[in-house]
């Protein structure tokens, strides 16, 4: 975190119970726009009425104490919450103005176009190169040997991994370190090209070290991807993100450029969260 | 020293005395089931071992071109072979006159001599008109007397076996006419009357068949019922858990109830042929299913979720993430599933008792739908019969159905190794 806040910067006429939105959640020319988007599991509603817009190559940082809801919106932007058992979503959601819950869309296609790097680095049973290399086979991005050659070469580079794998591409990856098999997951997502990358708490189960790779590549990728990563860690959405949205329990309660929110959060429930009053 | 130490260290030395009890249980019934499985063994393979040799007696048999010629399978059945066995021994045994003595004489070979001497003559056509040296099988009291099962202390009269027919045997054996050769019929023949003719070849064949009906059936219909199960239907579906709870009662069902339904079924109904190989693998198929659909969800359950998310993550549908991810990883331990119920399926008799494979076939079967028998109903049949002679063969084909289970339980580890190692 870059600034410590000693008093309270918050608008006066705002309450702790007021779960509005604060901040424009609207941008010029979106990736994402989701309008009043609620989520059930089951009877139990977990997200309430979410406005959001996610830029062109921005990282946006969802923050929020457990049980937010944070994971649970960002499961919705490539609709991952459809294999969840009960799990409903109402509301608007658009990728380019195409409505992603309209039945024409195909789940393959939207995620294809929206990877997602999960919380536990999670490679397959396979070799390095058969991890990279899965999802353009199965969606034939590559003509021939070669160019999937070339693909999952540029893809580890990319991922910052080429360097250490190129002479043991045939090697499990289970023998990976854990930063390095996240990064692999982060090759394997980027792979198919994909427009938005979504980073579920992508170095929560890492070390210190490994993390900074990672949030390194994460400012690398901007170049090239829209990112959403939802983290636990403030220091690392100040980092690495230049829009923040925090969330609590189930709300979007503050959303707008990082430098502001952390430095003059307008909710009083933001700046108890950042400043770690609560969560 | 504080309290809280005082209070643990009073109760450490219970708390080990209890652990060292503890593994002390273990042990105990580590070695006692082992004592049970030493106790099982050894005495079916003490008594069953002798069973693989067979007491072989050599005559010299004046091939008579009267009779024998042509030497056709179609003549030869008709020829009094018989005879010229009888006229061997009477020529090796000349001082016997009397009618009984003569009975007890044709009695030291078995029934199956004239066969053994077709088969000769049919093998040899060139030396009929000679005397040759042929090996046929001794009759059953002569291979039990040779084998020790006869205990000399007996009086003659309780014996079967008489103490001229003793003096006989030692003539032969001191002119190198009497040996235990290995027992080759027993694997080659089908069932007999005559223990020393009675082999395991249609019980054996009767059950590889079975199995691998079984396993072509069971072993695909339950992973696709699985994986249907596991990974695409709907969950809190009311269909979908009767559909569970029924194919969890169903592994509970007793056998037998399985031989009822395949008879009414198969054979009722479809009217395929009984005793066959195929209706019983049939019938086995439906016993072994739910345990292969049981084991098969409990491999793909036990499959990280991470991996079909990481996959269905990266845009892969849901029948790739399970083909190319999940079934791979899932493969051992639905294999694993698959031996255990086939291996239930081997050694079961009373669903076969209900489709009639408890018939007395001598031929060995060419296909599955010729009568066969199972190993498990061969001994059962066996240990029913009254002659001395099965009692050693029933262990015998104890052994064979157990080195046949550890050979199909080897392949399964075999196998899920090699597939394990894909990582």
């Amino acid at each position: 975190m870059n600034t410590v806040i000693t008093e309270r910067h918050t608008t006066p006429d705002l309450e702790t119970d007021d779960h509005r939105t604060v901040g424009d959640y609207t941008l010029a020319e979106p990736r994402f726009t989701c309008r009043h988007v609620n989520v059930f599991y089951g009877d139990k509603q977990a997200l309430f009425d979410i406005n959001l817009d996610i830029g062109q190559r921005e990282v946006i940082a969802l923050i929020g104490p457990s049980g937010c809801g944070k994971s649970t919106f960002l499961r919705c932007l490539n609709r991952m919450n459809d294999i969840i058992e009960g799990c409903r979503v109402e509301g608007d959601i658009r990728l380019d103005d195409q409505d992603i819950y309209a039945k024409e869309m195909d789940p393959v296609l939207l995620r294809a176009r929206v990877g997602m790097v999960f919380q536990k680095p999670n490679p397959f049973p396979k070799s390095i190169y058969d991890n990279v290399a899965y999802g353009p086979r199965i969606h034939g991005l590559a003509a021939n040997r070669t160019e999937l050659d070339e693909i999952v070469e540029t893809s580890l580079k990319r991922a910052g991994l080429w360097k250490e794998v190129k002479d043991r591409l045939d090697h499990p990856a289970t023998g990976l370190s854990g930063g390095q098999q996240q990064r692999l997951c982060i090759a394997r997502t980027i792979a198919v090209n994909p427009e938005v990358v979504l980073m579920d708490e992508p170095c929560s189960a890492l070390d210190p070290i490994a993390t900074a790779t990672i949030e390194q590549l994460i400012d690398e990728l901007r170049s090239r991807y829209t990112i959403v990563i939802v983290t636990h860690s403030m220091q690392q959405a100040a980092r690495v993100s230049q829009r923040t949205a925090y969330f609590h329990m189930g709300r979007l309660i503050e959303v707008g450029e990082t430098t502001e929110i952390f430095t003059n959060p307008r909710h009083p429930l933001t700046e108890d969260y950042i400043t770690g009053r609560f969560g | 020293m504080n309290k809280t130490l005082e209070t643990v260290q009073a109760g450490l030395a219970r708390r080990r005395r209890r652990e060292s009890r503890f593994r002390w249980y273990g042990r105990i019934a580590i070695f006692v089931s082992l004592a049970f499985l030493a106790m099982l063994i050894v005495s079916i393979v003490a008594r069953g071992h002798k069973a693989f040799w067979q007491t072989e007696i050599a005559i010299d048999v004046f091939l008579d071109p009267e009779e024998l010629t042509p030497p056709t399978r179609e003549h030869l059945a008709k020829a009094d072979l018989t005879g010229l066995i009888k006229q061997s021994l009477r020529q090796m045994f000349p001082e016997v006159r009397q009618r009984r003595r003569k009975r007890a004489l044709y009695r030291l070979v078995s029934s199956a001599a004239p066969y053994q001497l077709r088969d000769y003559v049919l093998a040899h056509p060139d030396r009929i008109g000679q005397t040759v040296r042929l090996w046929v099988l001794a009759g059953a009291d002569v291979d039990l007397y040779q084998k020790g099962y006869v205990d000399p202390e007996t009086p003659e009269s309780e014996r079967r076996i008489k103490d001229y027919q003793i003096a006989w045997l030692r003539k032969l054996e001191s002119e190198g006419r009497l040996v235990l050769r290995f027992n080759r019929g027993f694997f080659l023949n089908g069932d007999s009357r005559e223990p020393e003719q009675a082999g395991i070849q249609v019980a054996f064949r009767g059950s590889l068949y079975m199995m691998v009906v079984t396993f072509a059936l069971s072993f695909p219909l339950g992973i696709a019922a699985a994986i249907y199960l596991e990974e695409f239907a709907p969950r809190n579906n009311v269909w979908v858990d009767l559909i569970e709870i029924n194919i969890n009662n169903l592994a509970a069902v007793p056998s037998i109830v399985f031989g009822l339904l395949g008879l009414a079924v198969f054979i009722g109904w479809f009217g395929l042929p009984r005793s066959t190989p195929l209706v019983g693998g049939l019938t086995l198929t439906l016993m072994t299913l739910p345990t292969v659909i049981i084991a098969s969800r409990a491999a793909l359950k036990a499959v990280p979720p991470s991996i079909r998310y990481a996959a269905l993550g990266i845009g892969a549908s849901r029948v790739q993430t399970v083909f190319h991810h999940v079934l791979p990883l899932a493969m051992p331990g639905m294999l694993t599933g698959a031996i255990i119920g086939m291996a239930r399926a081997l050694g079961e008799t009373a669903p076969l008792l209900m489709i009639g494979m408890v018939a007395f076939i001598v031929d060995p079967p060419q296909s599955l739908l010729d009568p066969a028998t199972a190993l498990p109903v061969q001994i059962y049949l066996w240990a029913d019969s009254p002659e001395r002679g099965f009692v050693e063969r029933t262990s015998a084909a104890i052994i064979v159905l157990l080195l046949f289970l550890g050979i199909m339980n080897l392949a399964a580890v075999l196998l899920r190794k090699r597939l394990e190692r894909r990582w």
